[in-house]
């Protein structure tokens, strides 16, 4: 919603103007409904409101307010008076706003951000939450973006074709993020947020349908189909956590992992696969197995080595060293975590998370204790804090 | 409309080691980058060759120095000031900009209203 009254409210200069349309919009929507109750379709009412705000606004000339906040006047809203609701192609205005927020003049971590606020409404706390910086570092890359944005004259426009292919990784980099936010939420009560999932799996499917050479568009969309199938399955009735290797198997979507399975192996075809192939063939390699101790770890590890090559990051480590754990036992798994460099996951709870799980399994139980803890200080959603503190609680 | 300034970086031994007939052809690619922003629909409002920094002074405090205000591996060297319709087209228009052996850096001017 907030895309398209962007659009209306005249492009780069008119997003602090289109944000406060937005919750003028819910506030009202909230009167309304509580008056008349909830129309059939909220989503087309929201927008709607939303827009006919903008206009109004931008007609009444309030834009020439002094008190706007940060962004300064463009002068593109004065041209575009009468901004069509063209089609260009792409059909749906958050990938337009995605695309211009995932511009390479601001740094990758300003786009990620400002995908993540403007796009998908995630909380400041929550995107800092997500990449480990202070929730005022993350408000202060917002605020620094959408002044680039301004200042600079970032156009709100959907990359031509030429620049199209290069706009793309910074794109598939923000879905992801979304993505795994959504599926494990980094605070809150709930373990997964569907609809940030399901914006997210609606994006890539754009992605896909608009670029249907670029595979590694498609081994992010089979990545998540792959992943989601397990949704109803990662937590009990109660919403406590449940592993992966006590998910109910039966319960997982097998249609989705299908999906997910062929849109992979066409992605595998023509060449070396990047990062987001690999993952997929990672999470599909998992769904394969109808029971955990029939999974093909060796396949695994072997998948994280590739993964690891294209793709140098900590959290790979991270998660190969689970891998070889199963492969080779806790004490490898040990030493692969310690191979990563101590500073660069601080506040990561899932590594002394993975930690305490390998010591656990050794035995070594004061040790294992002292990493839940540890784990316990970092943790954001609450599940996933309960389930610690009932591991915490067995070795204690 | 916006204007840009485009600075130029550059390694600065390159033109002091340049013949005549590298230089010239230096001019030449200037000449066609002018012809180039034309055809994508910006404009050229101004931009001029600076002499080297090792003739450039530099004040700060009142105090009189030798030298460029930054030291750096690759100086500045020139600059275009341009009219774009925005940042998409004024890289646009930097990335055909001739800057031998460094960079560009694409700044908006400054609006007062």
């Amino acid at each position: 919603m907030l895309a398209a009254t962007v659009r209306v409210a005249g492009g780069s200069g008119g997003i602090a103007l289109a944000e406060d349309c937005a919750q003028d919009a819910f506030v009202s929507a909230l009167e309304a409904w509580q008056r008349n109750g909830i129309p059939s379709n909220p989503g087309a009412w929201l927008t709607t409101a939303a827009r006919r705000r903008a206009l109004d606004a931008y007609r009444r000339g309030r834009l020439l307010d002094s008190k706007l906040p940060e962004l300064a006047l463009q002068h593109t809203m004065q041209d575009n008076l009468q901004l069509p609701m063209q089609d260009d192609g792409f059909g749906d205005d958050r990938l337009r706003l995605i695309f211009t927020c995932c511009h390479p003049a601001l740094a990758r971590e300003a786009q990620v951000a400002l995908t993540l606020r403007l796009v998908c409404g995630l909380s400041t706390a929550d995107i800092a939450r997500q990449f480990l910086v202070s929730e005022a570092t993350m408000a202060a890359r917002v605020t620094r973006a959408k002044k680039k944005i301004a200042g600079a004259r970032i156009p709100y426009r959907v990359p031509g074709p030429a620049e199209l292919a290069d706009r793309l990784d910074a794109v598939l980099t923000v879905i992801h993020l979304v993505f795994s936010t959504g599926h494990a939420a980094p605070s809150g009560d709930l373990l997964v947020r569907p609809d940030l999932v399901d914006r997210a799996i609606e994006l890539a499917r754009l992605l896909v349908s608009l670029m249907p050479d670029e595979r590694e568009a498609q081994g992010l969309l089979a990545l998540m189909l792959v992943i989601d199938a397990r949704r109803s399955s990662r937590a009990d009735p109660d919403g406590e956590l449940v592993l992966l290797a006590e998910q109910d198997r039966s319960s997982w979507d097998r249609t989705l992992i299908a999906e997910g399975d062929r849109i992979l192996t066409g992605a595998l075809r023509g060449g070396r696969p990047g990062r987001f192939v690999l993952q997929a063939a990672i999470a599909a390699v998992h769904s394969a197995a109808l029971r955990y101790d029939q999974t093909d770890w060796p396949q695994i590890v072997g998948l994280y080595d590739l993964l690891w090559q294209r793709w140098p990051s900590p959290v790979v480590q991270l998660n190969r060293a689970v891998a070889i754990a199963m492969r080779d036992g806790p004490r490898a798994g040990l030493a692969a975590l310690d191979e990563i460099d101590p500073g660069v996951l601080t506040g990561y709870h899932y590594l002394p998370a993975a930690r305490a799980d390998l010591l656990r399994r050794l035995g070594r139980n004061v040790e294992a204790a002292e990493q839940y803890r540890l784990a316990l200080t970092s943790v954001g959603n609450a599940a996933e804090r309960r389930f610690l503190e009932r591991r915490l609680a067995e070795v204690s | 409309m916006s204007q840009y300034l485009i600075l130029l970086y550059e390694d600065e031994s390159f033109y002091a080691n340049a013949s005549p007939q590298v230089l010239d052809e230096v001019m030449q690619a200037h000449n066609r980058f002018a012809g180039q922003v034309t055809e994508l629909g910006a404009k050229i409002l101004g931009g001029n060759a600076l002499q080297p920094t090792g003739t450039a002074t530099t004040i700060r405090d009142d105090v009189v120095t030798d030298g460029p205000f930054i030291e750096s591996k690759e100086a500045l060297g020139g600059y275009y000031l341009i009219e774009a319709n925005d940042l998409d087209q004024a890289l646009a228009v930097a990335k055909l900009c001739p800057a031998n052996g460094g960079g560009v850096e694409v700044r908006p001017i400054m609006v007062f209203d």
